[in-house]
This record gives structure tokens, C-alpha cells and sequence, in this order.
């Protein structure tokens, strides 16, 4: 409130002194009304949950309850993988808990130069560069890739982290609508033919769990002579024969300039990535301002991710149990009378639509209760204004627990109303 | 009538399917304050207007149009 009229007396000095100095956080009242009136009505707050002990890759306790975890990104359950998890102690014993340096200064050890190998390996591909998060490898590519003068094209369901990555560069914005290969073709067909063109596309879209049709757009893209940067957050592991992703899936892989990914869903720990044959790839070190500015990742974490994607190399099995996980959720939850957001399960992401705040946050509920925990996703990060309640399914969820997990959304989804 | 007041008649005609206040469409009308479109509606809108005038406005260009008759004359300016 800027109201001076509304002081009290043990306000500090320097207000008083100051009495209509704004209050920048002001502009949130209306989200800190909203969120009171939804806390008001007796629900736990969705966005602050506490695991208190994980137990395994889908297992948590949660407010002293044994919880299913069904929201995670933990695809390929490797977390606790015996070798993952004895390479990370094995490097803080020999290297210590942290680099306290920039990839650029102090802060590239061994294990950096390893993981980057491993990533080079897994990719078949010439270069890798790791960053400390994949938040920060969007950032960083795009930004850097695209300058002034030039285009970036991109999908309007992109992840915040390319949209921030748009808007930390000097580059032309330019959206497309979400999957549209023929709106794609439009609006590259508008832009100047000379200027330097970058589409950035998703394999797997995080929020419905829908994959784009890489190969239209890949070739749309090339027709116009545009460069491709691809991130393959939610498609590393289980997509294509390698499991590289959806890029390797849709037959793409000579045609993507850069593929982008994250260590902290498939692999199990966290960290960021980009991966590219292009023969000057290696300058980007130099001049990637979110790879230069900021601490390498310790090398614990950096020896946790290389063990993990050299265990993914060979991870048939896992794959094979992630998409019989996948398909029968999705078939089940579709028998139960849900809203997906895909006719079938195109990804390990299944995404239930919900009618409106109440309604998602009353089901969100309701699954905690009984011991199932989902993310709950709701405008501005979801396409179209929907309420969403997001199931990531990981290979180690077993059977019987995908049956007690159908099991569950059909009694909240009877309680709440939102299914017959 | 003049280019600008063809472009204008144009540009109201796509608003008006999202003009669900039914206020007066000017030069001067705010598209976030006055006919208080959220983010998704003005992605459709600016879609609709570009393949109108088979123009981009590019997102940058989209922040700093903030009435009918600034958006007017940047599609008067990208048609030219
Ligand atoms: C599509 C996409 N890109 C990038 C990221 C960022 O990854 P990280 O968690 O490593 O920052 C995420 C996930 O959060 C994502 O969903």
C-alpha cells in the first residue's frame, strides 16, 4: 500500500521519512490475494511441498506419509543407481564438494572434461559443452547464437528457459503456433533472406507431454536456411534407437545444428548441456555469458552424470518399462473418464486437464491424501489457460504400483467430481 | 478512404471477435487495460493481423504497441 495514511507507528524510520517511496512488491498483491483465498479454503499449498525422506526413485515421504512419486522427471529412475551414486562419492573424497570456479578459470576438473566425453559418445556427435543447469544451456545458446540483426523462430509453448534466452540476447523474437509446420513455413517465408536465422523447437512438449513432428519442421527449417537448436529435455533416454531423442526418432539427427539437454530428469542429477558437429562450436566457451559468469557444477555431480549417461547407452530395459508404464497409465486414466493432453501416451509425460483452479487443486489434494503425489502446473506456464495435473512415469514404477496409482485417480477423481 | 483507415477497419475487424466488452474501438483503446486481453489472446490476435497483411510483428516490436492506433501504424510501416 502507498497510502501514507495507512502508516503505523513501529514502521521503520526511513518509511515514514520516505512515505510514498513504492513499494516494489506491490505488483504481486493480486497473486498473493489469489493464492491467500486458495490457502483460505483448507487446501495445502501446492507449490511447497517438503519430501521429507526419498526412499527410491518413486517413493518419498511426504508429511510423515509414504508417498508414490508420480511427478519428478526421473524417467529413467537413476538416482539411486548403485554406480551413479558410488562415482559421486567417490569424487567428493577425491576432489572435494565444490570447484568454486568458472568452467573458463578454476572450475574445469577431470570430471568435467569426462562427462563432456561421455555426453560426446552418447551423441555420437563432435562437441559437448556442459553448463551448470539447463535453464542456464538455453540461455546461454541462444542468447549467444542469435545476435542483433538476427531471428530467432519459436514454438509459443517453448519452455520458459528459451523464452528468457530470447530475451537475454539482441536478436528479432519471432513465435509460431505450438506444432504448426505450416505457420512455421509462413513466417520464416516473411523474414529477410539474408538475415541469420535460429528455430529453436522441443522434442517433447512438458506440459501435454505431445512431441513435435521434427521431421516437417526440421525440413521447413532447412528450406529456409535457418540453423536448428532442438532441446531434448524430456526426450533423452528413451526416444530413438540410442535413445538420444525425439531429433534421433524423427530421423533428424544430420540436420539439427544443436541439441540442448538437461542431466536433471533422465540422468538423475542436474546440470545442462549442448551438443553439436559444428566445426566452431568450441568458441562458444569463450563467448557464453551463462557458461563463463557462473560456478562450474561440482564434482560430484559432474562424476554422477557421466557414470549415469554411460549407463543409459545401454538402458533397453529401462526404455522398454518406461513405455509400458506410460501407455498403461494413459490407457487408464483415458478408461477412467480423464482429459489427457495426447490421444495416447507420445511421451512419459501424461497430462490430466482439469476444468479450473478449484477443481485442480481439490484433485491435487485429494492424491496427496491417498498417498500420490503429481505436479500441478496452471497458467501463465500452461498452453491455453488449462489447469493441469502433470504424471511424469519413471522405469522403475512398478506394476503394482501403476495399478495403485490408477486406482487412486479413480477415487479422488470420484470425490472431487471430476469423473463419473 | 485513406491507406491508414483501411488498415485500421481491417486491424478492428480481427478484434472485434475478441472484443468481448464491446467497447468503442479508437486509435487511443489499450489492448491490456482496456479490453484486457491476457497473454493468449493477444498470441492469436497478432497471428490473425500478421497473416492478414501477410506481415511478422516480432515480439520485440509486440512490447512496445500498446493501443489500436500504435499497432496501426507499425503494420502501416511493416506493409510499406
Ligand atoms: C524443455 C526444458 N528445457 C530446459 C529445462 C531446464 O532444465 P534444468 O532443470 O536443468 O534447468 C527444462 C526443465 O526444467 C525443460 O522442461
Amino acid at each position: 500500500m502507498t497510502d501514507a495514511g495507512t502508516l503505523r507507528e513501529d514502521r521503520p524510520l526511513d518509511a515514514l521519512e520516505h512515505p510514498s517511496a513504492p513499494d516494489l512488491l506491490a505488483k504481486f498483491d493480486p497473486l498473493i490475494a489469489e493464492r491467500q483465498a486458495l490457502l483460505d479454503t483448507g487446501v495445502r499449498d501446492p507449490f511447497a511441498i517438503v519430501m521429507e525422506k526419498v526412499l527410491s526413485p518413486t517413493e518419498a515421504i511426504i508429511g510423515g506419509k509414504h508417498t508414490i512419486l508420480l511427478g519428478t522427471y526421473n524417467y529413467m529412475g537413476m538416482t539411486f543407481d548403485p554406480d551413479v551414486v558410488a562415482a559421486g562419492k567417490r569424487a567428493l573424497d577425491e576432489f572435494g564438494a565444490g570447484t568454486t570456479g568458472s568452467r573458463v578459470l578454476n572450475g574445469t576438473y577431470q570430471g568435467h572434461r569426462e562427462c563432456e566425453d561421455a555426453l560426446k559418445d552418447f551423441y555420437g556427435m563432435d562437441h559437448a559443452i556442459v553448463f551448470s543447469t539447463g535453464y542456464q544451456a538455453n540461455l546461454g545458446m541462444i542468447s549467444t547464437l542469435a545476435g542483433k540483426g538476427d531471428y530467432i523462430i519459436l514454438d509459443a509453448d517453448s519452455h520458459a528457459s528459451i523464452y528468457d534466452g530470447c530475451w537475454l540476447g539482441n536478436a528479432e523474437i519471432v513465435r509460431f503456433r505450438h506444432n504448426s509446420v505450416e505457420d512455421l513455413d509462413k513466417r520464416l517465408g516473411r523474414l529477410p533472406k539474408e538475415a541469420g536465422k535460429l528455430v529453436v523447437l522441443e522434442g517433447v512438449y512438458s506440459m501435454l507431454g505431445d512431441i513435435a513432428p521434427l521431421k516437417e519442421m526440421v525440413a521447413v527449417a532447412k528450406k529456409h536456411g535457418a540453423m536448428i537448436l532442438c532441446d531434448e529435455a524430456h526426450g533423452m533416454g528413451f526416444f530413438g534407437a540410442h535413445g538420444r531423442g525425439v531429433f534421433e526418432e524423427a530421423g533428424v539427427e544430420d540436420d539439427v545444428d544443436f541439441v540442448v539437454g538437461t542431466f536433471s530428469k533422465s540422468v538423475g542429477t542436474v546440470g545442462g548441456f549442448c551438443v553439436s558437429n559444428h566445426p566452431k562450436f568450441e568458441v562458444l566457451r569463450l563467448v557464453c555469458r551463462p557458461y563463463v559468469f557462473t560456478a562450474s557444477l561440482p564434482p560430484s555431480v559432474v562424476a554422477t552424470a557421466a557414470t549415469s549417461i554411460r549407463k543409459l547407452m545401454h538402458a533397453g530395459d529401462k526404455r522398454e518399462r518406461l513405455w509400458a508404464n506410460s501407455r498403461r497409465l494413459h490407457q487408464g486414466l483415458r478408461d477412467l473418464g480423464f482429459t489427457l493432453g495426447t490421444k495416447s501416451a507420445e511421451s512419459a509425460i501424461i497430462a490430466v486437464i482439469l476444468s479450473d483452479q478449484t477443481q485442480a487443486v481439490g484433485m491435487w489434494q485429494a492424491l496427496l491424501e491417498l498417498g500420490l503425489y503429481v505436479n500441478m502446473a496452471r497458467p501463465p506456464a500452461t498452453p491455453a489457460g488449462t489447469y493441469l495435473l502433470r504424471c511424469s512415469l519413471c522405469a522403475e514404477h512398478r506394476d503394482e504400483q501403476v495399478g495403485q496409482i490408477i486406482d487412486m485417480f479413480a477415487q479422488a477423481g470420484r470425490a472431487v467430481g471430476c469423473i463419473a | 478512404m485513406t491507406n491508414r483507415d483501411d488498415t485500421f477497419a481491417k486491424v478492428t475487424a480481427l478484434i472485434e471477435p475478441f472484443n468481448k466488452k464491446g467497447i468503442a474501438l479508437t486509435d487511443a483503446v489499450r489492448f491490456a487495460q482496456d479490453l484486457e486481453w491476457d497473454s493468449l489472446t493477444v498470441m492469436d490476435f497478432v497471428a490473425a493481423v500478421e497473416d492478414e497483411f501477410d506481415i511478422i510483428i516480432t515480439m520485440n516490436m509486440q512490447a512496445e504497441i500498446e493501443t489500436i492506433g500504435q499497432l496501426v501504424d507499425a503494420v502501416e510501416k511493416l506493409k510499406a
